[in-house]
C-alpha cells in the first residue's frame, strides 16, 4: 500500500506530464511567398531559427500547400502576398496569413499563438530598426498569454495542475475504497456496536488519508521542481494550506461516496463518474472561460477547477491570499458541508 | 423473577424486510448473568435479532430494552454497556493482537493503563504472550475468535452478545472458548449466545429456539428435554425445527448428538 501511494504520484506526474501537455517543438511549416522580398526572406528566417519551426519549403500555390496539409507533410502555411516587403517600406504596415491545421485544436491554438508571437517579434525588430531612438511606438503586446510563463512552456503551465488531479485521484480512492471495504469485510458492525461518535469515526477516517494525502502533494513537488524545474513563485505554506481545505472536501467526498454504496465496485463506480467529470471540468485542459456557459455552470460546483486556479496562481504568478480570496471561502464552505453530509449520511444503526 | 433483574426484555419484536418477516414477535427475558442461548437453524433469524438488540438495526416494531435502555430510542446508551461479536470475524486483520486491544480499548474511552493491564491480562489467560505482536491475519481461526471475544468485552459491558462465536472452530478450541464464557458469566457478565452446536445448547443456563423468524420453544436444556421427552437438545432441535442440524465438527463428549431424526 505505501509503494502505491508513492509510486502513483512520480508515474502520474511523469506520464501525465508528457501526455497532456501540447507542447509542440516542431511546427512542420511551409510559406507560400509571393512576394520574395528581403522582408519576407527575413520573416521567414525568423521562423526558421526558432526552435519551435521547422522549415518544409515553399509552396507554389494555395493548392500545393493544401496537398501538404492533407497528407500531413504541414502543420501550418504563413501566406505572404505580392507587395509584403515594399508595403512595409513605404507605408510601414504589412500583412501576413497564417494558415494552421486545426484538427487538434489545442494544438492548433498553440501553433498559431507561436507563429502570432514570432510576426509580434518581427515586427518590433522592423520598428527598432527604422525608429532606432524614438522606441516607444512598439504595436500592441501580441503575447499576454504567455505572461508568467514567457517560454510558452506548456509542462510548466500543465503541472500545477497534475499535481491537483494527484492529490484529487488518491484522496477519492482511499478515503472511497477505505470505509467500502470495512463493510465488505465486516469490520464495520464491529465499530458501528461501539458508543464512537459519527463525526469522530469520520474525521478517524479522514485525518490519516488527509496526511497522506499531503506527503504526496509534496513529494509531487519535489519532483515538479526536480524533473520539471517548474517555478514555485508563490508561498509554499499558503499552497499547503488550502491544499488542506481542499482536501476535506475530496476525503469528505470519497466517505460520502462510501457511505452510500455496499461494495467496493460500486464505490468504484461512483468515484469515476464523479472523477472523470470533475476534472474533464477541471479547466486543467480547456480554459473553463472557453467553455458553454452550461458547463461554467457546473464548474461552480467543481472544486477540482477551484483548486487547480488557485494552484495555478500560486505556484506560477506567486499569487497571494487576497488574490484568490473568493475561490477559498467556496472551498472552505464545501469542506464543511460535504464534512458534515458525509457523517451524516454516515448510519451506525441500519 | 423480579423484573428489574432483566437485563434484556423483549416485547412483540417484529422485523421485516419487505413482506418478508425475520423476526416474528418475540417475547422473552434474559436475567442479569445468566447464559442464555439463541438457537435456531440457519436463517431462523438469530442474526437479525441480536442485531436489533445491539442497536445495529431497527425494529420494525415492537420493544427492545438492553441494560436498562430502549435500543431504538438510545442506541448509544446500549452500546457503551454491551460487547458483541459479529458472526463474521471482524477484527482488523491488518493490525496486531496489542493493536487490536488498543483501538476498542480506546473508542470505549479506557485509559492507557487500563488496556495495558487488559491485554496483559487477556493474553495470559488465552496463553497468548507471544502472539502480541503478530498481524491478526497470521494468527488461526479459533486463536482469533478467542481473542475477538477478549476484544468484545475489554470494556466489561453488562452483555456480551456472541452470534456464532465458535463456527467452524475446533472441538479443542470451542471448549477453551466456553472456558472463556463461564468465566466472564461469574464476573457478572450476562452472556447472550447463539450457535449451531447442540452440545453448546447443554452448556446454556436457558435456551430459546427459534423456526422462521418465532420462538417455538424456551426454557432451561433439562426442561425442555424432559417437555419432549428426548435425551439430547438435538432431539429437541429436531421436534421444533423439523430439519436437522449441522453435525458439530469433530467428536463431543456427547456421542448421541450426532444422531439426526425426522420425524
Ligand atoms: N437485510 C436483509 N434483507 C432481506 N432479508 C434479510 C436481511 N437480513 C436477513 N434477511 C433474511 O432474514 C432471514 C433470517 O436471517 P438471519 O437473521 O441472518 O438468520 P440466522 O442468523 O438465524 O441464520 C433470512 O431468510 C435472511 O435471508
Ligand atoms: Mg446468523
Amino acid at each position: 500500500m505505501l509503494q502505491i501511494i508513492f509510486i502513483i504520484p512520480v508515474a502520474q506526474l511523469l506520464i501525465l506530464a508528457y501526455a497532456v501537455t501540447f507542447e509542440i517543438k516542431n511546427v512542420r511549416f511551409i510559406t507560400i511567398d509571393h512576394d520574395r522580398s528581403t522582408h519576407s526572406k527575413k520573416l521567414i528566417n525568423k521562423f526558421n531559427g526558432s526552435a519551435f519551426f521547422e522549415y518544409k519549403g515553399n509552396a507554389e500555390n494555395y493548392e500545393e500547400a493544401e496537398e501538404m496539409i492533407i497528407s500531413d507533410k504541414a502543420d501550418q502555411v504563413l501566406v505572404i502576398e505580392p507587395g509584403f516587403g515594399k508595403k512595409l517600406n513605404t507605408e510601414r504596415t504589412g500583412s501576413v496569413q497564417v494558415i494552421t491545421n486545426a484538427i487538434n485544436g489545442n494544438a492548433a491554438s498553440l501553433m498559431s499563438a507561436y507563429a502570432t508571437s514570432i510576426i509580434a517579434d518581427y515586427n518590433r525588430e522592423i520598428i527598432i530598426e527604422q525608429n532606432p531612438v524614438n522606441f516607444t511606438g512598439l504595436p500592441i503586446d501580441t503575447k499576454p498569454s504567455f505572461w508568467y510563463n514567457p517560454e510558452l512552456d506548456y509542462i510548466t503551465y500543465m503541472v500545477p495542475g497534475i499535481l491537483v488531479l494527484l492529490v484529487t485521484i488518491i484522496g477519492m480512492f482511499l478515503s472511497g475504497m477505505n470505509l467500502v471495504k470495512e463493510k465488505e469485510i465486516g469490520t464495520i458492525e464491529q465499530i458501528n456496536v461501539t458508543p464512537i461518535k459519527k463525526y469522530q469515526f469520520i474525521a478517524g477516517k479522514l485525518i490519516p488519508f488527509w496526511v497522506i494525502a499531503n506527503i504526496d502533494l509534496a513529494f509531487g513537488l519535489v519532483i515538479a521542481k526536480l524533473v520539471f524545474n517548474i517555478p514555485i513563485i508563490g508561498s509554499l505554506p499558503l499552497l499547503f494550506f488550502v491544499a488542506s481545505i481542499y482536501l476535506v472536501v475530496i476525503l469528505s467526498f470519497g466517505l460520502l461516496i462510501s457511505t452510500l454504496t455496499n461494495t467496493m465496485q460500486q464505490s468504484m463506480f461512483i468515484s469515476w463518474f464523479f472523477l472523470v467529470i470533475f476534472i474533464l471540468m477541471s479547466g486543467l485542459f480547456t480554459p473553463i472561460e472557453s467553455m458553454p456557459q452550461w458547463a461554467q455552470m457546473i464548474d461552480t460546483i467543481n472544486p477540482v477547477a477551484y483548486f487547480i486556479k488557485i494552484n495555478r496562481m500560486i505556484m506560477l504568478k506567486g499569487s497571494g491570499f487576497m488574490d484568490f480570496q473568493r475561490e477559498f471561502w467556496i472551498l472552505i464552505v464545501y469542506a464543511i458541508g460535504m464534512f458534515i453530509f458525509s457523517t451524516m449520511r454516515y448510519r451506525k444503526t441500519a | 423473577m423480579n423484573k428489574n433483574d432483566h437485563i434484556i426484555e423483549v416485547r412483540d419484536l417484529v422485523k421485516r424486510f419487505g413482506s418478508f418477516t425475520a423476526n416474528d414477535h418475540l417475547n422473552f427475558t434474559v436475567s442479569k448473568g445468566e447464559i442464555f442461548g439463541f438457537l435456531g437453524a440457519n436463517g431462523a433469524g438469530k442474526t437479525t435479532a441480536i442485531k436489533i438488540l445491539s442497536g445495529l438495526s431497527k425494529p420494525t416494531s415492537g420493544v427492545a430494552i438492553v441494560a436498562g435502555f430502549d435500543v431504538a430510542k438510545y442506541p448509544n446508551k446500549v452500546k457503551k454497556n454491551i460487547g458483541y461479536m459479529s458472526q463474521h470475524f471482524s477484527l482488523y486483520d491488518d493490525m496486531t493482537v496489542k493493536e487490536n486491544f488498543r483501538f476498542y480499548g480506546g473508542i470505549f474511552g479506557l485509559s492507557r493503563k487500563s488496556i495495558r493491564e487488559k491485554t496483559e491480562y487477556y493474553l495470559e489467560k488465552l496463553k497468548m504472550q507471544n502472539f502480541r505482536n503478530m498481524l491478526l491475519k497470521q494468527i488461526p481461526l479459533g486463536w482469533k475468535q478467542k481473542l475477538a471475544f477478549s476484544v468484545a468485552n475489554i470494556h466489561e459491558p453488562a452483555v456480551v452478545f456472541l452470534d456464532e462465536p465458535t463456527g467452524g472452530v475446533d472441538p479443542i478450541t470451542r471448549r477453551q472458548f466456553w472456558e472463556l464464557i463461564y468465566d466472564s458469566a461469574d464476573k457478572g457478565t450476562t452472556v447472550f449466545v447463539t450457535t449451531h452446536y447442540m452440545d453448546e445448547a447443554e452448556y446454556c443456563e436457558r435456551v430459546s429456539i427459534m423456526s422462521e423468524g418465532r420462538i417455538e420453544a424456551i426454557g432451561s436444556p433439562g426442561k425442555l428435554k424432559e417437555e419432549f421427552g428426548v435425551n439430547t437438545m438435538d432431539e429437541v432441535f429436531v421436534q421444533i425445527a423439523r430439519t436437522p442440524l449441522d453435525p458439530p465438527i469433530g467428536g463431543t463428549d456427547r456421542g448421541n448428538s450426532f444422531k439426526k431424526q425426522v420425524n
